[in-house]
């Protein structure tokens, strides 16, 4: 049975990812090694100090004391074999604390992202279509504010607005502790929790989408093929959605591809603000308590998901415009 | 019982809040939420002694004595002595105590954790327990602990607070102590028992039913320390009262200033007696121009303690008067050396040494490294580079992370000079003469980063640590103080109490002076 072009191309793309990926870890293992301090500093830190007969035994036991490239080809070596390690921050399999925070991220991710895009590319759309006007300046200032807000900056206004003032949002966190919700009443509960991370983390995005929207579609607006069809006499919103649209998104999906990556870095200071436990948040801590197993383990997750996410944008690429040839 | 004197202040507030608790009917039941800032690995205070250990563990596992404001008070153990040569120190244990896993608490546990936990793995009582030979059992209700050299009462028992938790020995026998899954979930004799954390968000305490003081205590029923990194949340959480306390300056001076004010909260060093430190100003005296004593004592007096006193640290805390805060007893002194707050001296001091201004007014340059150990530490340095360049010396600021601030100052010992602060911890013997005494290998966080080598010192400090006669320890201590003000090898520049501030439901609150470690048995909330 002959392979289908899609699944080929697919599968080319992760065999080829695998030597980026292995790098992308010795890289990072070397870079993390250059920082000042180790674990066991970290935590000698936190405790107010030891002797130095305990932090000799500390770091002979999380193996500090042999030689980088030694430890780099060991961890290399559990790496190979799916195991990230043990996190000696949260005394737990590296694993384990990855796949409890993964999801959070997850969602507060595909949630900001979501929304972003979606009111990203209308807003910018509809801002084209009346450009230069009013409507179209407000858009576009709101974007350019949105746009130049630290999100830091906006979360610690909507935590001091909704949660103190109003007292309507909780301040942080992922679910009300101790209410032990289920069903639908734990959904609504972590619903509310996301409401100001994800407002906070989208607004930036949606900006972004916005203003390449608005640009993209003025540009498409130009082009030959929609004046033809105009000219045959197509109404404005199927020249819109059939010849616009496919073709403005174009720039707005390479984006989009590009950002998932960035997004993860936007969610460090999102989810350190609102106390949200994901990955963001959890890359945080790890750097401050040079907990080097599990940064590596988000490392190694996020490049897995980003490459994930740039095959996914390049199949959507394909089928947005059929000229483009997989390969 | 130096603890007494030296808490008399503090004491009348307390007596005050517990006259208006009393006041009121105590009210059972309910849920006290606080913050924490960092998240905790290590849950068992027999491993990791560290006041953000104890702040969560101390509600379910106890010591063998607690600190109060009226002096020492036994809590697993009720009663200390020690033998004539000071070899033998022996605890009565409390009889009728239960593990929360229902088994009897004995002196086997006592035994075992000291030989197993305390003597080898636990930071800080390492050294305290060096000379431990063995801990017998008697009888099941008696625990005498044998050391090879004589081991001030004193010294034991100060430590004890921090360093002398039990674990069950039955479920950590043969086990791998380091790997045992009780660390992370502990049990104790406490108040409250472990009932969940979750990682990076919460750990919930339930109420014990079966708690020795009596069926009425404790009297909530479940204690959350909710894991708040950011410090503008935290406060945002304590205002919209989703949280009901947050100690160690666990929010920004400014929001605790606003909200102190507030009504609803109260704000201040009370509870924090035991967990005093000393803001400091540190030397490396491998540089040869800081070897000079006259440099050091110029720098001294090119500080103007008062002025960062008010502007730092808002005016709470005092100017520090050598490595023993007054809050120590009778092994503190004020009777030392000062250097008053005198720019021409300072000059007069560096002409002296020979470091006259060059043309560009710069006698010499200095890389300083700030410990990033919160507000306080950052606005020092930049203090301490404002006052330098008012007597001609240029400093230059060198920033880091923690792991990055130790790596430098301890291992590397790459810095001129260093300011950062150090916690007294009950006892000098148990982390504050490390710092002056010599021989520590580099690395050692907390040990003598200047590369400060005095016989003299060295002596008055292996002395005092197993030196029986209190008054005769205390005179060895005001010694030390003495010589580490002469010396100068650091400038303990002003000594300040940690900062806490709760919600005013909260009943009992800060009633010991490390209320924030202690069982809070007693905590009730008035709704």
């Amino acid at each position: 049975m002959p392979i289908p072009p899609i699944l080929a191309y697919a599968a080319l793309r992760v065999v080829k990812a695998v030597p980026i990926l292995v790098l992308i870890m010795i890289g990072s293992f070397l870079l993390i090694k250059l920082a000042p301090g180790d674990t066991v500093d970290a935590l000698v830190g936190d405790m107010g100090g030891a002797d130095p007969a305990f932090v000799a035994r500390l770091r002979a036991e999380y193996g500090l004391d042999q030689p980088v490239l030694v430890q780099l080809w060991l961890y290399l070596g559990k790496l190979a074999r799916l195991d990230f390690g043990w996190s000696y921050v949260y005394e737990q399999p590296v694993l384990t604390v990855l796949t409890a925070r993964l999801g959070n991220t997850l969602l507060l991710m595909a949630s900001s992202l979501s929304i972003a895009f979606v009111f990203g590319v209308a807003l910018g759309a509809f801002a084209a279509r009346r450009a230069y006007s009013l409507t179209d300046n407000v858009i576009s200032t709101l974007g350019l504010v949105f746009y130049a807000m630290p999100s830091f900056f906006l979360s610690l206004l909507m935590i001091l607005l909704f949660s103190v003032t109003l007292g309507w949002l909780p301040v942080g966190g992922i679910r009300t502790i101790g209410a032990f919700n289920t069903g639908w009443a734990d959904v609504v509960d972590v619903a509310r929790h996301l409401v100001m991370p994800t407002a906070a983390l989208s607004l930036i995005y949606l900006a972004f989408y916005m203003r390449l929207m608005r640009t993209s579609v003025l540009e498409v607006s130009e082009l030959d093929f929609v004046r033809t069809a105009r000219a045959k006499g197509a109404g404005e919103t199927r020249l819109m959605v059939h010849h616009i649209m496919r073709n403005a998104l174009l720039p707005v999906i390479t984006l989009l591809g590009l950002q998932f990556s960035t997004v993860l870095g936007g969610s460090v200071i999102v989810e350190t603000i609102f106390s949200l436990p994901g990955l963001g948040q959890l890359a945080y801590t790890s750097v401050v308590k040079r907990d080097l197993n599990m940064l590596m383990g988000i490392i190694a997750l996020c490049s897995v998901v980003v490459v994930v996410v740039n095959i996914l944008t390049d199949l959507v690429y394909a089928w947005l415009d059929p000229r483009i040839e997989l390969k | 019982m130096g603890q007494l004197r030296l808490v008399g202040g503090a004491l009348g507030v307390a007596a005050a809040a517990l006259t208006a608790a009393h006041a009121q009917d105590v009210q059972r039941g309910g849920t006290v939420i606080v913050h924490v800032n960092a998240e905790q690995g290590v849950l068992n205070p027999a491993l990791r002694a560290s006041t953000g250990v104890y702040q969560i563990t101390g509600k379910f596992m106890e010591p063998l004595i607690e600190l109060t404001y009226e002096g020492y008070e036994g809590v697993l153990a009720t009663e200390w002595s020690s033998s004539a040569d000071g070899r033998e120190i022996s605890f009565t244990l409390r009889e009728g105590v239960n593990w929360h896993d229902g088994q009897p608490f004995t002196c086997e546990d006592v035994a075992f954790s000291a030989m197993n936990l305390w003597k080898p793995l636990l930071n800080y009582s390492s050294t305290l327990h060096a000379n431990l030979e063995a801990v017998d059992c008697p009888d099941p209700h008696r625990a005498v602990f044998r050391y090879s050299q004589p081991m001030p009462l004193e010294l034991i028992v100060a430590a004890m607070p921090d360093l002398g938790h039990p674990v069950p020995k039955h479920l950590y026998e043969g086990t791998d102590i380091l790997r045992n899954p009780h660390n992370q979930a502990p049990v104790g004799t406490g108040p409250f028992r472990f009932g969940e954390y979750e990682r990076g968000q919460y750990i919930i305490g339930l109420r014990n039913e079966d708690y020795w003081r009596g069926e009425e205590y404790p009297y909530l029923d479940r204690v959350i320390w909710r894991f708040i990194p950011d410090k503008a949340a935290a406060a945002a959480a304590l205002e919209a009262e989703e949280i009901m306390e947050s100690p160690f300056i666990g929010i920004s001076m400014e929001d605790m200033r606003r909200l102190g004010d507030d009504p609803r909260f109260d704000m201040g060093p009370q509870g924090f007696e035991a967990n005093t430190a000393h803001s400091t100003v540190e030397f490396n005296f491998r540089n040869p121009i800081l070897a000079d004593l006259r440099v050091r004592q110029a720098i001294y007096h090119a500080l103007d303690i008062d002025f960062a006193l008010q502007t730092i640290m808002r005016g709470y805390g005092q100017p520090g008067r050598g490595p023993i805060p007054s809050t120590g007893g009778e092994n503190y002194t004020d009777d030392v050396p000062t250097y008053a707050y005198d720019v021409e001296r300072a000059r007069q001091l560096l002409d002296e040494a020979g470091y006259a201004p060059g043309p560009d007014g710069i006698r010499f340059r200095l890389r300083h490294r700030p410990a990033p150990w919160g507000e306080y530490t950052q606005l020092w340095a930049e203090y301490f580079v404002q006052a330098m360049r008012e007597v001609g010396i240029a400093v230059e600021l060198v920033t880091n992370d923690a792991p990055g601030f130790l790596t430098g100052v301890y291992r590397d010992h790459d810095f001129d000079t260093a300011n950062g602060w150090h916690q007294f911890r009950s006892d000098p013997a148990v982390s504050t003469t490390v710092w002056l005494r010599s021989g520590a290998p580099a690395g050692t966080a907390w040990s003598n980063q200047f590369g400060y080598e005095s016989a003299e010192m060295d002596r008055l400090i292996d002395e005092a640590a197993q030196e029986l006669d209190p008054a005769r320890r205390a005179e060895l201590y005001h010694e030390v103080q003495r010589l580490a003000m002469t010396d100068l090898p650091v400038i303990f520049a002003i000594e300040h109490p940690f900062l806490g501030i709760s919600n005013r439901k909260l009943m009992n609150h800060h009633n010991t002076p490390r209320w924030d470690s202690s069982s809070w048995y007693d905590l009730w909330v008035a709704e």
